[in-house]
């Protein structure tokens, strides 16, 4: 599955420069697309919210909007995110729904071309299989793209359930 | 086409309203005010008109027929006997039907609209069919030339002429634009009028200015008619009803009118010559000059031409244009404006409005002073409502910062901020207002119900509203529809006796069902009352018994009994009937109104009858809540699920089975429900000595204990979804966020204290209700 989706990036955005968002989880870098992102913005503590999987840390409020925050470090299978004033939130829109990911820290915005993706690696890792669509190897570091539409919670619960 | 449609339909439900709340007064004989007869008339007509262009044959058919009827009744040839009434609301019924599959297709019901029409063409005299030229007859002709016409266009003018004999009228007639924008037609007018008798009319096209002056929605004609006929002059001017305040109509017998209105021309002209030099000098304000000579020639000052006129006329013009000005049906608003105006320009323009104001009220036309109206996307509402709780939110965590910094509550900040407080609770307020509705809405479904239900069971009801003008929030009152009308059913059918049992009885042999809304504590209250006889406990616990509901040797008080009809799968209809009670009844009815917030009591008195009480919030978009401390989150319960606090000692509360426990109130054991364990917040049970209990009433009217940490205090919270960007939470019915900027949850009272429920629920409903 994340094969097929990974070559349906890669063609049909073949040659076209894009922008994406890096950011460090755990010792990990990964990167989401631009577009998708609303806006970064400092952690503050979530409102817990009962009955979650442990990826979800709370709700947190968005000016007037419930806002979900999704640890990514667990979603990824790291350690908990021991979340600080340093932590950063990114706030990706999915669907009709905004998303706050908790990640460690925003490192950079790279512009690639499709030519510079690579298909990710077939591991049993399982975030692997379900996150990640693509890989880049820039300056000697890899980066995995995730996609977004995989963290959702709400497809998550409803396997859940 | 769709958009017109719709505003169509839209208006037929407001004078379908009409019509059954006129049929209503009429029928309660309280007034005997024609103006009823006639609103009630005109809904009807109304209907029909707008049909006709939407080419909706049933309906124009059917209501050509009532509006026969009413006609009759209008003029006082049909006397609004009990039976006539009973025929005219069966009528309405039907009207409304036909509305209803016009709008939304489905069937109708032949059979019923035929004896329906019979019943209505048995009372008006004439035969049901073939009454429908007159709504048959196109609107395709209208293609006429503003020039004198000598009527033989219409061409079936001569064949009711009758040159000899009669009076011969002249009519003076002339359309404002309102008249044109509420859809009427001159020439469906005239050639009404040639019915009458023979017509010569005379198309005055002498105020139609210049082409680049004229604006297209304006109404520039106006026409005299000679007409010969033996009819009344009543009769003539009902032709005109329709247009009625919508043209200035003059109808003269006999000669005295040249004379009266040859002046009145000249006038005209004169005036209109002044406004034509004028024009040269003051171009921009032509219009509204333009207009007012229309005005004095009897056609229409549109408000704005009236607005500006202040600045264009001076004094004396003003004053010099013919008394009967006038009158154009204008909103107050302008009105007010325009002497505002005038009277900053000094006297003599002042005087100019006060010789224009007489005649403006002289019109009886002019403008029902109803209030006005716009229709508004609820879209755009909800989210000024949106916006508005944002502002709320941000004014409590201003506050909170505010105190937070340590100022006095003398500061300049603090009072600037109480007053900011003020003013949002202001705003918020106006803004729910905007949403609230009248319950009138859906009380005035009721009356339809009883009738149907009164006819199906063979009973005889008479319903009585009160409070109608009570305001809530619109989605309570959709939601409302429902509960109330099965609880308006059960009220006729298991509430009220047959006839002659209530005769037996010493009742009168029509029963009564009395529909109140009030308002009480910020809440809307709401009983439907019957004077029936009352609930039959004996019969309600046997059933109870029956159906597993209760142990059978249960000690239960009378207000427990009653509370049992409230149960899942509780039916007191020994055989189901088509009215009510298929054994989803009443505790639907609890489900729906708890799930607006509300509560459901009865009261009931054997043989004097029952009355159900609901309490509802007026608006779904806040809650008045009490914010409590649970394992270190802060939630919100909703008030009215709380129905007392109270520090438990540890010696009430008691283990109860394995993991359960109960605590002891009163006498009564009560499960107590750690709702920080419940959500998951902790995994160890919380020591009760330590925290406080809230004791809620849930789902079937048990009571419960939730055990909390601490309360932080009450408050408004305005009710944020979680689901837009998450989901559902178990146990959480929404979220809130509080003056620290932070989310609270909101518990769902009824979904915790179900969680906490183990064993089957008959067992727990005996616990619960022995609480």
């Amino acid at each position: 599955m994340s094969e097929m989706s990974a070559a349906h990036v890669l063609d049909k955005h073949a040659g076209i420069a894009r922008e994406l968002i890096a950011f460090a989880v755990g010792k990990q870098e990964f990167c989401i697309d631009v577009m998708s992102v609303r806006e970064i913005r400092g952690w503050t503590p979530a409102t817990v919210l009962p009955h979650s999987q442990s990826f979800v840390r709370g709700v947190i409020n968005l000016r007037g909007a419930v806002l979900p925050i999704m640890d990514l470090a667990v979603r990824l299978g790291f350690p908990p995110t021991e979340a600080m004033g340093r932590h950063v939130i990114i706030v990706v829109q999915v669907g009709s729904q905004l998303v706050g990911l908790l990640v460690d820290a925003v490192s950079d915005i790279l512009t690639v071309t499709d030519a510079d993706m690579l298909p990710p690696p077939d591991v049993a890792s399982d975030m692997a299989k379900r996150f990640v669509c693509g890989l880049l190897a820039i300056d000697g570091r890899m980066i995995s793209i995730l996609s977004v539409d995989n963290i959702l919670p709400e497809r998550d619960d409803g396997e859940a359930q | 086409m769709d958009s017109l449609r719709q505003i169509f339909f839209q208006e037929c439900e407001e004078q379908l309203a009409e019509l059954e709340s006129g049929l209503l007064e009429i029928q309660s004989g309280s007034s005997d005010d024609p103006e009823i007869v006639n609103a009630v008339f005109r809904a009807v007509h109304s209907i029909k008109g707008g049909a006709g262009a939407f080419a909706l044959e049933d309906l124009v058919r059917f209501a050509h027929v009532f509006e026969t009827v009413l006609d009759e009744v209008r003029k006082g040839r049909l006397t609004t006997s009990d039976n006539v009434i009973e025929t005219l609301l069966r009528s309405a019924d039907v009207l409304s039907d036909l509305v209803r599959v016009a709008r939304d297709g489905g069937t109708v019901d032949e059979a019923r609209i035929r004896t329906c029409s019979e019943e209505l063409a048995a009372l008006s005299g004439v035969p049901a069919a073939g009454e429908t030229e007159e709504a048959d007859e196109g609107f395709d002709d209208i293609g006429f030339t503003p020039v004198t016409v000598a009527l033989p266009v219409f061409d079936d003018l001569e064949m009711s002429a009758e040159p000899d004999g009669g009076t011969e009228y002249t009519i003076i007639f002339k359309p404002y634009p309102s008249l044109y924008s509420n859809a009427n037609e001159p020439v469906v007018l005239l050639r009404e009028l040639s019915r009458l008798g023979e017509v010569t009319a005379t198309c005055d096209t002498s105020a139609v200015p210049n082409l680049e002056e004229i604006d297209p929605e304006g109404s520039y004609l106006s026409w005299t008619i000679q007409l010969r006929t033996e009819q009344a002059e009543d009769e003539i001017r009902s032709i005109f009803e329709f247009v009625d305040g919508d043209c200035e109509l003059t109808i003269n017998d006999g000669s005295g009118l040249e004379e009266s209105a040859a002046p009145v021309d000249d006038e005209i002209e004169a005036l209109l010559a002044r406004v034509r030099g004028e024009v040269e000098e003051a171009p921009a304000a032509e219009t509204a000059t333009g207009d007012n000579a229309d005005a004095g020639s009897g056609s229409f000052g549109s408000p704005d031409s009236l607005m500006v006129q202040p600045e264009t006329c001076d004094a004396e013009k003003a004053v010099q244009q013919p008394e009967p000005i006038a009158p154009a049906p204008q909103p107050a608003a302008s009105n007010a404006v325009s002497s505002g105006d005038t009277e900053k320009r000094g006297s003599g323009q002042a005087e100019a409005s006060k010789a224009a104001a007489p005649a403006k009220n002289d019109n009886k036309s002019a403008v029902t002073e109803a209030a006005q109206t716009i229709r508004v996307d609820l879209d755009r509402v909800d989210r000024l409502m949106n916006l508005v709780g944002e502002l709320v939110i941000n004014q409590a965590m201003l506050s909170q910062r505010l105190s937070e910094a340590g100022l006095s509550r003398s500061s300049e900040f603090a009072t600037g901020l109480d007053e900011f407080e003020q003013l949002t609770r202001d705003i918020q307020e106006g803004v729910m207002a905007i949403r609230a509705q009248p319950v009138k809405s859906v009380f005035q479904r009721m009356p339809r119900l009883v009738r149907e239900v009164a006819a199906a069971t063979n009973k005889k009801v008479r319903l009585v509203t009160e409070g109608e003008s009570t305001e809530v929030d619109k989605t309570v009152i959709e939601r409302l529809a429902d509960p109330l009308t099965h609880m308006i059913r059960n009220a006729i059918d298991h509430g009220l006796e047959k006839p002659e049992v209530r005769v037996a009885n010493g009742k009168r042999e029509e029963g009564l069902v009395r529909l109140s809304a009030t308002h009480r504590s910020g809440r809307i209250v709401i009983d439907i009352a019957d004077d029936g006889a009352g609930i039959n406990r004996p019969r309600v616990r046997t059933i109870a018994e029956e159906k597993g509901l209760i142990q059978p040797n249960a000690q239960l008080t009378d207000e427990e009994v009653d509370n049992l009809i409230f149960l899942p799968g509780f039916s007191t209809a020994s055989t189901i009937s088509d009215i009510s009670g298929r054994g989803v009844g009443m505790d639907v009815v609890k489900r729906s109104i708890q799930a607006l917030g509300g509560r459901v009591s009865i009261s009931s008195r054997p043989g004097e009858g029952s009355t159900f009480t609901l309490s509802l919030p007026l608006t779904l978009a806040v809650l008045y809540g009490m914010v409590v401390t649970v394992a270190e989150q802060t939630l919100v319960v909703p008030l009215t699920s709380i129905i007392e606090t109270l520090k438990p000692k540890p010696g009430d509360v008691h283990g109860f089975g394995g993991d359960a426990r109960v605590i002891s109130l009163r006498n009564n054991f009560i499960p107590l429900v750690d709702v920080g364990r419940e959500l998951g917040f902790r995994s160890e049970a919380a020591d009760p000595g330590d925290g406080v209990a809230l004791l809620v009433e849930s789902d079937g009217g048990g009571h419960s204990a939730l055990l909390v940490d601490a309360i932080q205090g009450q408050r408004q919270v305005v009710i944020k979804s979680l689901e837009a960007n998450y989901g559902r939470v178990p146990g959480i019915a929404a979220a809130t966020i509080l003056g620290d900027g932070r989310v609270a949850l909101i518990l769902d009272v009824d979904a915790v204290v179900a969680g906490a429920r183990v064993g089957n629920l008959g067992q727990e409903a005996v616990l619960a209700m022995a609480g």
